[in-house]
């Protein structure tokens, strides 16, 4: 049997999609986030959010039916699905703090043993300001950090985030190329593993501790 | 009935050091007759307040390049490497606002609230020299109200009654801000009869907006 070969970004995109049910309400981040909306059937009833105000965020359009009134929150340009509704700032992160969001994937600095996410500045390298992150963290009902598992050859998945959180909420899943981890009271789950991927590689890569059930499957992509 | 004004007297109105609202998102929904007409004139000492500091040469990265901004209230100004160095160097003061809590804030000033409580920013370093208002056995952040001298609107149609509706993703911070500056500056892309913006499409009323920009010639 033929097997495909994903980029470690692509897999990270691919098992997130899995995490999307049918008929949720879902912000994407810019960037690895955004790779997501690709796999998910255009059937499955499912409203992507764009916190700069659209609910319906559709495919970018064909060359020359650009729209300058109608981009996504990384100043895109988008198109809209039927069914789709324009929003103010205000509307949107009522949406996103009041409970309204179902999901937010975001890309990831650092996240601990405690499942808290820092993802915002690096002091005295990058101070881009945090723009809607922390209302997303601090608000969606479920938060998924979607990012490769380490950075440069330095762990991403850390015992305590040495760079300013975003919130202090604990985020619900951490997907990288190598793993799926749940924080929990306890600690760090492995849930499953990356293709091809062990449960020693894995934890050389992960500078926290991580609590690994007997036999955590392989993951299985979109 | 509004009487639509020229961008370079509405630029005339804003005096340097003005604490001004500006609308948009990297630079959709964004007044950009208005910006050109400030940087014409060369506006100096500028308090913004607005979602982001966009890109050089779009919407407010106008002004960040005319060196006019002294201060930024803003969640976000990592697309602009202009305004990075402004900010590295001193030479402007930037408060950086988690976005939702920015446009309540906004809010907060526009519809006459002593502030807003979210639980956005805590444990981070947004909470530093906050208080925390426990309510319901939840902690929240007190956040406070925010107005402008100006608020400088982008519009899809006006009418002459100063009625104005939006498009798509150009809403964002407009509404909001239209009720939060002392004078409000609206640049339309078009501005139609009395009549034509049905009641039910419209998102700022009239009552709200002092000045209209009349179209480009």
């Amino acid at each position: 049997m033929e097997v495909a070969v994903h980029s470690p970004k692509e897999i990270i995109a691919r098992r997130v999609a899995l995490e999307i049910r049918p008929g949720m309400l879902v912000n994407l981040g810019i960037g690895l986030p955004s790779m997501v909306a690709n796999h998910i059937p255009h059937d499955a009833g499912v409203f992507f959010q764009a916190e700069n105000g659209v609910i319906g965020l559709g495919a970018r359009p064909p060359e020359g039916m650009e729209d300058p009134n109608l981009t996504d929150a990384g100043g895109g340009f988008v198109t809209a699905v039927p069914g789709a509704a324009s929003i103010d700032s205000a509307m949107s992160f009522g949406l996103i703090r009041g409970g309204h969001l179902d999901m937010t994937v975001l890309g990831g600095l650092q996240v601990d043993a405690r499942g808290h996410l820092a993802n915002w500045m690096v002091p005295g390298h990058m101070v881009p300001g945090m723009g809607g992150a922390m209302d997303l963290v601090a608000g969606a009902k479920r938060v998924i950090v979607a990012m490769v598992h380490s950075a440069r050859g330095e762990a991403k998945i850390v015992p305590e985030c040495t760079l300013p959180l975003t919130a202090a909420r604990r985020v619900s899943l951490i997907v990288t190329e190598m793993a799926v981890i749940e924080p929990t009271a306890d600690g760090l789950v492995l849930r499953e593993r990356g293709p091809g991927v062990s449960v020693e590689e894995i934890r050389a890569a992960t500078a926290a501790e991580l609590i690994v059930p007997a036999e955590p499957p392989e993951m299985t992509l979109a | 009935m509004k009487k639509a004004i020229r961008p370079e007297q509405a630029a005339e109105m804003i005096p340097d050091g003005a604490v001004v609202m500006i609308g948009g998102f990297m630079g959709v929904g964004t007044p950009e007759r208005l910006i050109d007409a400030l940087v014409a004139r060369g506006v100096r000492g500028l308090t913004v307040i607005a979602n982001d500091a966009a890109l050089p040469g779009k919407g407010i990265g106008k002004l960040v390049s005319a060196h006019a901004i002294a201060k930024a209230i803003m969640s976000h100004i990592g697309l602009n490497p202009e305004f990075q160095k402004q900010m590295i160097a001193g030479e402007v003061e930037v408060e950086l606002v988690p976005q939702g809590t920015l446009v309540e804030r906004i809010r907060a000033g526009g519809v006459g609230l002593g502030g807003v409580l979210t639980a956005t920013g805590l444990g981070t370093p947004v909470a530093e020299g906050k208080r925390v208002v426990e309510v319901g056995g939840e902690s929240y952040l007190l956040e406070t109200p925010l107005k402008a001298e100006f608020a400088l609107i982008r519009a899809y149609q006006a009418d002459y009654a100063g009625n104005l509706c939006y498009s798509l993703t150009a809403h964002n911070f407009n509404p909001v801000m239209a009720l939060a500056g002392a004078t409000v500056i609206a640049e339309p892309e078009v501005i139609v009869p009395i009549g034509v913006i049905p009641p039910d499409s419209v998102k700022t009323p009239g009552v709200l907006v002092h000045h209209l920009l009349a179209r480009a010639a």
